[in-house]
């Protein structure tokens, strides 16, 4: 009993004294973003350029927009890069966050199956191309988790709610993009994804982009530093030092040198200070 | 599409070429689970044999609640842990959430009652042979608990690797309290998440299979003590 006792007692305090927490000795910030930035490979493409001229560790906590705003309400994260403008100038109005700043900006597709079963392909509109699929009853993959592409994507539906035929043809998978492509491409449903996250998915099967380049697909993404004034924990410094290197030189000519099988998912395009 | 052998062979080179970050991750998975197994056995062993071993009001209720609290969803307890742990949260102060130390007390609630639940089991069963010789003898509550626990020991190793193979293997939990920060919290489970999310499904098996094969070592070296001390009993 007692040697069990202490072993176990000697097995907690080990496990406590070599515990490599995150207090390292370096510097580093953490960042609420999107799936997007993440399952795309921007950040393991611009990050290390920042973190070699500053020395400012950066960890990315990649969820919903939805959820990084909340989290980052909640004080947990120092910056934000997502991509919902009229939720994140709520934020900043709301106390939350300093201004807001433009890094970048892409664009939403509309994909589905080659065989198209509600003939959409090559529609310039994309409310055009989701009516037709909403007429047809054709399966459709909606994320549904307040996420940047979800709010995009209802603006997009415009009058037409199509929740009303939840559970039918309209399919609320309420999962990160990464997880609704593989749930739509397995149904032959249409999806509407974020061009990056496309660009960089493993599992395309016969599904290809069906409707882009329609003005309300613009997809912008954009910077907000967490208000130190609400939560005076926040590394605003840092924090600071990292939204500035996006919108600036540095980080807008990685942003453009980034790319994923020859192409350029993300497009700089900040505003200047 | 690989076929399946491709995948396994895949899953093979990955270990035999020794990639840091996957040993990184591998050695982040390992440290987060054995130690919460390591605090979950602290807690829930003793837990287990008091409530066991001994006779109280409300004994009854309790093994109940502990048996409801194996089915914990690990997304409720990373959702618990998150709001103790937020900035926000009464624990905010400590600054744990998004490190190793939030996703082992994450993974530690989440075990603590497997742990406790199956340790009752095993005691209650020997405690219903000893009662008589306990009494008898005289022996002390506190005797009785230890004496039970001593020789439960054997039984008890594969209740601590119950706890193990829940831990190892919830992705919920450590993606929320953790973050799935590279190279600070990411383990074996939520990088098989991630890769699914970018539609690489045949890397996301691959790393699948090398975290049951790590699981499997595991309960194979663990197993290996518990027989050489059984011989080692016996000899």
């Amino acid at each position: 009993m007692w040697t069990k006792c202490a072993g176990l007692i000697f097995a907690l305090a080990l496990s406590v004294s070599v515990m490599p927490t995150g207090a390292k000795a370096e510097q580093f910030i953490v960042v609420q973003s999107t799936t997007s930035t993440q399952n795309s490979g921007l950040f393991d493409a611009i990050l290390p350029v920042f973190e070699a001229a500053t020395g400012i560790e950066v960890r990315v906590v990649a969820v919903g927009t939805g959820q990084a705003l909340r989290n980052a309400q909640n004080g947990d994260g120092d910056v934000l890069l997502v991509h919902a403008k009229a939720a994140e100038q709520a934020f900043v109005d709301a106390g939350y966050g300093l201004p807001r700043r433009d890094v970048m900006y892409n664009d939403f597709v509309l994909i589905g199956p080659k065989d198209d079963p509600a003939g959409i392909r090559g529609t310039r509109s994309a409310a055009k191309a989701l009516a037709r699929i909403a007429a047809q009853k054709a399966p459709f993959a909606s994320r549904g988790d307040d996420s940047g592409t979800h709010k995009a994507e209802m603006r997009m539906w415009g009058a037409l709610d199509p929740t009303d035929a939840s559970g039918t043809w309209y399919r609320e998978t309420g999962s990160g993009m990464g997880a609704t492509l593989n749930t739509g491409i397995a149904m032959g449903a249409y999806v509407l994804s974020d061009r990056a996250t496309w660009l960089a998915f493993g599992n395309k099967a016969d599904h290809d982009v069906l409707v882009e380049g329609d003005p309300p697909m613009f997809n912008q993404y954009g910077v907000i530093v967490v208000n130190p004034a609400r939560h005076p924990h926040v590394k605003v410094a840092e924090a600071q030092r990292f939204a500035d290197w996006l919108t600036q030189d540095g980080g807008q000519s990685a942003i453009a040198a980034f790319t994923v099988a020859g192409t350029q998912p993300f497009y700089p395009n900040a505003t200047p200070r | 599409m690989e076929t399946f052998a491709d995948i396994l062979l895949r899953a093979f080179a990955l270990i035999a070429q020794g990639d840091p970050v996957l040993r990184g991750v591998v050695g982040l998975s390992l440290y987060v689970t054995l130690s919460a197994t390591a605090i979950a056995c602290a807690i829930g062993l003793p837990l287990g044999a008091v409530v066991g071993g001994t006779q109280f009001a409300g004994r009854g209720g309790v093994i109940i609640f502990l048996n409801a609290l194996m089915g914990l969803p690990p997304v409720v307890v990373g959702l618990v842990v998150y709001l103790l742990l937020s900035a926000s949260g009464p624990l905010g102060v400590l600054g744990l959430l998004y490190t190793p130390a939030a996703m082992i007390i994450a993974q530690t609630i989440l075990i603590t009652p497997i742990v406790a639940a199956l340790t009752v089991q095993v005691t209650s069963d020997m405690h219903r042979e000893y009662r008589e010789q306990f009494r008898s003898m005289g022996v002390g509550r506190l005797a009785r608990i230890g004496a039970l626990m001593w020789d439960a020991r054997l039984a008890l190793v594969p209740v601590a690797l119950a706890g193990f193979g829940r831990a190892v293997a919830e992705v919920g939990a450590v993606m929320i309290v953790g973050g799935n920060i590279n190279h600070v919290t990411r383990v074996m489970t939520t990088s098989i998440a991630l890769e699914t999310s970018k539609g690489n499904l045949e890397l996301a098996l691959a790393l699948g299979i090398v975290l049951l094969l790590i699981a499997l070592l595991v309960n194979a070296a663990v197993m290996t003590l518990r027989s050489a001390s059984v011989r080692a009993a016996y000899a």
